[in-house]
């Protein structure tokens, strides 16, 4: 049963990530990559991290995606015809599809998927207070590391988008 | 009892979901009623069906309430010619009114609308799915619903359905951070160091046995029914579809049964949102502050579980006619009003608000 | 000069605006329990106020004789050209053979008629007279036609305090003028 769910939930995560990438639309684009973090949501609650996939709703279709959504229908962007694409794009595609093979060989070569562990380790996203003590303990010092990247991207917005004062 | 779990829960669900559907009938007779009556009006009072409208007296006062209103305005929606104007985009066209509906459907889920007491003692929820997420997960898909608003104003394909979609997403944005921070003083005091760790309606309206969380929480409560109005789009939040500025908003193409999704979508937030407010604030189902059913010996077996539902579901009828109270009273706000509101004053003051409970729990927990 | 009228700044309750919403709330709910206004139609009717213009109609006199002499001054003053009238001759043997005239047919389209009451203005017999009728509707433009007997019956009997016709025969067989 879950094994059925996994790969309806994964092909559809691919279809939705090919689709953010080849559609001329961009609502398109953007309604793709909401299907792509339901799907991931999905695939979360199979393994049982209820918490993550729920954060992964909230967070990302539910918030960040409006936020896409707004922009796009603010700039009211019009679908694009096909663009030639130029050298750069061609030698930025290789190389991106260079590191996704690697990846792809990497995780796949890693000794430890080979080894699968006899029982499943519990996710630490399982139990919620298991996830908030983790987050606050253990793994405090890359929160606020990402906590701080953020509030730099903030400033940064803040500064480039304030209009200069000619006077 | 062995029957296939899966065939249950597909019951249960269907269940739940007609309940839902005919709440969401009557409240629209509700809100016809409740207008006409702060208007000085009658209201609905002429439609009767054969048989039952023929009873004498109670007939006649049924017809009068207006009983009967909600089966010609289902049958319109479903019979009135459909439209899809040639100018859209179809295929979003059409799946915006679904998108809209379905995550306020599914919220439901995840509702508990009461207890049975077991004869051991045993409290078990009366709700289709415990998760232990729950709140975040309402919050969760709740949020997924504007996307039908924001879909339908941009595949409509026109000016007023555009402006109404666009303002949807902004302020759908603006009130979801103030609504998430203000509920966070109740999840810090349900999840105190020493209790166990939850996100679960359940036990946040099980731990409201002494004071109810809007007694000592009022800050939060009051934003989060801003937000909740904001969120349910309804005045004088309805910014999207604020028909003396934008024709009808988001739905402005829209006719006969696809409008009626949107309709209905609209109703079911708001049972939803009134569900949940009263699970966080009022207390569910305890009967008052400091009296709980168990305290007046209603605890075990079935009439305890009946009544457990019979004053949830009061609270939230009159949590219903709060907002319906509310949408006759007031104007709707301007815009930039509803932004200024928003980022200005809500999201400030649920923080100052999480800091000063947090602190004061900290208090109580290591002084106490 | 324009008149410039001084805005009181909000005072801090009201800037708070919730206890204004409260007092806005307690109003409409006060209103919640007041009678309603509505005048449930069909069944309850208004009171027609005096001089209302309704659907213009042919009135007879007490003595139950048609009113109009069939001047059409009426039809001539129509605005909207609504009233069509065939004069006729009053029968030799009627009471009435010393009014002058009749009408044959008498006839105003309720379709053109805008109530502007100028027939009735007109008409030196106060033979025809916008009354307290007010609903009208039909299948079709035909029955939206007024004839002669349609609008006899709208009208029915008005007082008369000159009874003209009358004073004139009775002037003429007593051989007196006014
Ligand atoms: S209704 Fe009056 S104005 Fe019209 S034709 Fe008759 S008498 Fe003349
Ligand atoms: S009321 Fe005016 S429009 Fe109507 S019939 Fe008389 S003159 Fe003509």
């Amino acid at each position: 049963m879950t094994d059925v769910f996994f790969y309806i939930f994964a092909t559809a995560a691919l279809a939705g990530a090919l689709g953010v990438v080849f559609s001329r639309n961009t609502v398109s684009g953007a309604m793709c990559l909401i299907g792509t973090f339901l799907s991931m949501a999905s695939l979360f609650v199979l393994l049982e991290a209820y918490f993550l996939a729920v954060i992964q709703v909230l967070v990302y279709a539910g918030a960040v995606m409006v936020l896409f959504l707004f922009i796009i229908m603010l700039l009211d962007v019009k679908e694009t015809a096909a663009k030639k694409a130029s050298i750069y794009t061609w030698a930025a595609s290789l190389i991106g599809f260079g590191i996704l093979i690697t990846g792809v060989f990497a995780i796949s070569a890693a000794v430890s998927i080979k080894n699968k562990a006899p029982t499943m380790p519990e996710a630490s996203g399982t139990s919620l207070k298991a996830f908030g003590y983790e987050l606050f303990t253990t793994y405090l010092l890359p929160m606020q590391v990402t906590g701080f990247l953020l509030l730099i991207a903030m400033i940064g917005v803040i500064v480039l988008s304030k209009k200069v004062n000619t006077e | 009892m062995d029957v296939n779990p899966v065939i249950l829960k597909f019951v249960y669900a269907a269940t739940v979901v007609s309940v839902i559907m005919g709440l969401c009938s009557y409240a629209v007779l509700a809100e016809r009623k409740i207008s006409s009556w702060i208007q000085g009006r009658v209201g609905p009072n002429r439609t009767s069906l054969p048989l039952i409208g023929g009873i004498p007296l109670i007939g006649k006062f049924l017809t009068r309430l207006g009983i009967y209103q909600p089966v010609p305005d289902g049958l319109k929606f479903l019979f009135k010619e459909d439209v899809v104007p040639a100018h859209v985009n179809k295929f979003y066209f059409i799946m915006a009114p679904v998108i809209a509906l379905v995550p306020a459907l599914t919220t439901v889920v995840v509702v508990p609308f009461g207890r049975f007491v077991t004869e051991a003692g045993e409290v078990i929820p009366l709700v289709l799915a415990n998760v232990n997420v729950g709140l975040l997960f309402l919050f969760a898909i709740s949020s997924l619903g504007v996307y039908g608003v924001v879909l339908a104003g941009w595949s409509s394909n026109s000016k007023y359905p555009f402006l109404g979609g666009i303002r949807a997403s902004a302020q759908m944005i603006s009130y979801e951070l103030a609504m998430g921070v203000s509920v966070l003083p109740i999840l810090i005091w349900v999840n105190a160091p020493g209790r166990e760790g939850t996100l679960n309606l359940f036990d946040i309206a099980q731990a409201q046995s002494g004071f109810w969380f809007a007694m000592w929480m009022p800050v939060s409560a009051i934003i989060f029914l801003v937000c909740l109005f904001a969120e349910t789009n309804r005045l004088p939040f309805d910014m999207a579809e604020s028909e003396t500025e934008l024709v009808s908003g988001f739905h402005t193409e829209y006719s006969s049964f696809k409008f009626g999704l949107f309709f209905v979508g609209e109703y079911a937030h708001m049972v939803v949102g009134s569900c949940v407010f009263t699970l966080l604030f009022l207390g569910g189902w305890n009967p008052m502050p400091f009296v709980t059913l168990e305290a007046l010996g209603f605890g075990e077996g079935i009439l305890g579980a009946i009544l457990s539902v019979g004053i949830f579901s009061g609270k939230m009828c009159g949590m219903m006619f709060f907002f319906m109270w509310i949408r006759w009273t007031l104007p709707r706000f301007r815009y930039d009003q509803v932004m200024k509101l928003g980022w200005k004053i809500l999201l400030p003051l649920s923080i100052a608000n999480l800091v000063v409970y947090t602190i004061f729990i900290f208090y109580l927990d290591t002084k106490l | 000069m324009p008149i410039v009228i001084k805005r009181r700044p909000l005072n801090f309750l009201e800037k708070l605006y919730l206890p204004e919403i409260a007092r806005g709330l307690s109003t409409t709910f006060k209103k919640i329990w007041e009678k309603p206004v509505t005048l449930e139609y069909p069944e309850q009717r208004p009171t027609i106020p005096e001089g209302y213009r309704g659907v213009p109609t042919l009135v007879k006199d007490p003595e139950g004789r048609e009113k109009c002499v069939s001047c059409q001054l009426c039809e001539f003053v129509c605005p909207p050209k609504a009233i069509r009238i065939k004069p006729g001759e009053i029968p030799e043997n009627s009471e009435y053979a010393h009014v002058e005239k009749g009408p044959q047919e008498f006839e105003i389209d309720m379709l053109r008629c805008i109530y502007c009451g100028m027939c009735q203005e007109v008409c030196p017999e106060e033979a025809i007279w916008l009354q307290n009728q007010f609903s009208l509707s039909g299948y079709s433009r035909e029955e939206l036609v007024n004839n002669k007997e349609d609008l006899y019956e709208l009208g029915g009997t008005l007082p008369d305090e000159h009874f003209k016709w009358r004073k004139k025969k009775e002037a003429a067989e007593h051989g007196s003028g006014h």
